[in-house]
């Protein structure tokens, strides 16, 4: 098995005002390309901050985070962000919004009607194309969401890093927007890491869940195989013994062996 | 058998369609007595914005012309009128140097205005740009602006007299000193104050500079700069007319001080009106400017 993402005791320390703080500690990871990994945990454990490290977005303070061979220094290309609040910039389309990202990553060697084929291709992805016009203000929680994956998607990364995609969208429209991604990554082979705080939806998404134990020095407490046949079906896994065996598995580790006293 | 079926079908309809001939002769009552019922709520709701404003300039007339009827030398809000009517006749007259009309006089108030905080906004957008931008350059033009932003306009008309010999660059150089301040605090603060999702944003699609600057800083900024923009220039045309009856030339300004020393206090009066009205205009404009720049 390939290791795509790699990473080797990493910690990360913050500077604040009250002295270090500690929010990971010991972190060993290994994603093969085609995964799709959830992290779960408290506020807090540093799930995000974790993420980040992949993204570029944070340094680690020591130990090793190489993707695809490379070591991980800023942001790049080959790793999509989608944030949980969308971060669609108010003043440009949701077509322009994407394309901003496409011309950046393809502008060099591709003429202008193939980069707009880009954009127009993304938003049909997410089923938007109806709303390429659109600014930001003018649609739904969950179409700004859907712009926030297309973005990332039409990078051609080849790691997705989601952020709480769905937090902040209700529980209807959060099931709606994970089929979509279901399909998505089966279309597109993706690799993924996605934070959540959503049991049910980390089992009905994963291939694996890395379960974090609460901060500060946060670390990998678990990882939990999702050995369901895939494509899925919310529905179908209603009635599945299994299904159910996973979810208590990590209702358990995150409310007997995790509990916070006071959250 | 399909024609029961056909009855059938129809009669819901039918019973339907009865429904309303039944509610029908009350219906056209509300139906009638609606628009009308419009029409007076839209009278009222007009009457409702209009009535206090004019309430308000009418207690302003009253007290004006109370006063004027017991001052021997200031003129009523008739005599202001007639005063004015006969100025605005002729606004683009021109007799010599001091002796112009109306209108040249306000456009040469809006020349030295806008020549001067053209300046402004030359020098005060980018210098706030790199002021919100560049945390050592903030810390580094922190005390001088606090220092000179509070000191009166008319205190620099000296300086500006010494180092440009003239009258009248001095006074576009009290309008662009006075006018700065706004224009570079609230550029700083907008680029300060850009949300880190977007610079996230930034990061994570690796833009350049430039792309970095034209998509997210500036249209992310846009708006403060606009209100900076309307406090300078509001400062703008209130420090002109101080600065013109120091300095001289033609201008609103010094047509005030002309008209005192005429001793014409109903064209001082117009003056006043007219210089309330020309920066109430200007206002008006940047704030249409203002919203075409919103994209909420």
């Amino acid at each position: 098995m390939e290791k795509f993402v790699q990473l080797e005791k990493v910690d990360v320390t913050f500077p604040t005002k009250k002295g270090a703080f500690h929010a990971l500690h010991n972190i060993n990871l290994n994603i093969a390309q085609g995964q799709f990994f959830t992290l779960i945990g408290h506020s807090g454990c540093g799930k995000s901050t974790l993420l980040n490290v992949v993204a570029g977005l944070q340094d680690a303070s020591s130990g090793m985070a190489l993707c695809a061979g490379r070591e991980i220094k800023g942001p790049g290309p080959e790793r999509g962000v989608v944030f949980q609040n969308h971060s669609l910039l108010p003043w440009l389309t949701c077509h322009d919004n994407i394309y901003l990202a496409v011309e950046r990553v393809f502008g060099r060697q591709e003429s202008k009607a193939r980069l707009k084929q880009r954009t127009v291709d993304a938003l049909a992805l997410v089923g938007l194309a109806h709303a390429a016009h659109k600014r930001p203000h003018e649609i739904s929680g969950g179409m700004k969401q859907r712009v926030g994956i297309a973005r990332a998607l039409a990078m051609e990364p080849k790691i997705l890093l989601m952020d709480e995609p769905f937090g902040a969208l209700d529980a209807l429209t959060r099931a709606h927007l994970q089929d979509e991604l279901m399909k998505i990554v089966a279309a597109t082979q993706s690799t993924v890491i996605m934070v959540t705080h959503d049991v049910d939806e980390a089992v009905l998404l994963s291939d694996r869940i890395v379960m974090m134990t609460n901060g500060p020095a946060a670390t990998i407490g678990e990882i939990l195989t999702v050995d369901l046949p895939q494509p899925r079906d919310r529905l179908e896994l209603a009635n599945n013994a299994h299904y159910h065996h996973l979810r208590a598995r990590v209702l358990e580790f995150l409310y007997q062996r995790q509990m916070r006293p006071a959250a | 058998m399909s024609a029961i079926y056909g009855t059938l079908q129809h009669s819901p309809t039918a019973e339907e369609n009865s429904a309303p001939t039944v509610l029908q002769p009350t219906q056209p009552e509300p139906s009638v007595t609606k628009p009308a019922f419009n029409a007076r709520e839209k009278l009222g709701a007009v009457l409702r914005v209009l009535i206090p404003p004019l309430l308000g300039i009418a207690a302003f007339l009253g007290i004006w012309a109370l006063i004027a009827q017991e001052t021997s030398n200031l003129p009523g809000p008739y005599k202001t009128w007639i005063s004015a009517q006969a100025l605005f006749a002729h606004p683009f007259y021109n007799n010599g140097p001091n002796d112009q009309g109306i209108g040249w006089n306000i456009l040469y108030s809006l020349y030295r205005v806008g020549l001067g905080f053209g300046i402004a906004a030359l020098v005060g957008i980018p210098l706030g740009f790199m002021i919100g931008r560049f945390k050592f350059l903030a810390a580094m033009t922190a005390p001088i602006i606090s220092l000179l932003r509070p000191v009166s306009p008319l205190a620099w008309l000296p300086i500006g007299l010494l180092v440009f010999h003239r009258a009248e660059p001095a006074s576009i150089w009290v309008i662009f000193i006075s006018s700065i301040w706004p224009m570079v605090l609230n550029t700083a603060v907008g680029v300060r104050q850009i949300p880190q999702d977007y610079l996230n944003v930034a990061r994570v699609l690796n833009l350049s500079e430039w792309k970095i600057f034209s998509r997210i800083l500036f249209p992310a900024v846009v708006p403060h700069v606009l209100t900076g923009v309307r406090l300078s220039i509001g400062i703008a045309w209130l420090v002109i007319v101080a600065a013109e009856m120091l300095t001289g030339g033609v201008g609103i300004g010094f047509w005030v001080w002309d008209e005192w020393n005429n001793l014409n206090v109903a064209h001082i009066i117009i003056a006043i009106f007219v210089v309330g009205i020309v920066g109430l205009l200007l206002e008006q404009i940047l704030v249409l400017i203002a919203k075409r720049f919103s994209y909420e």
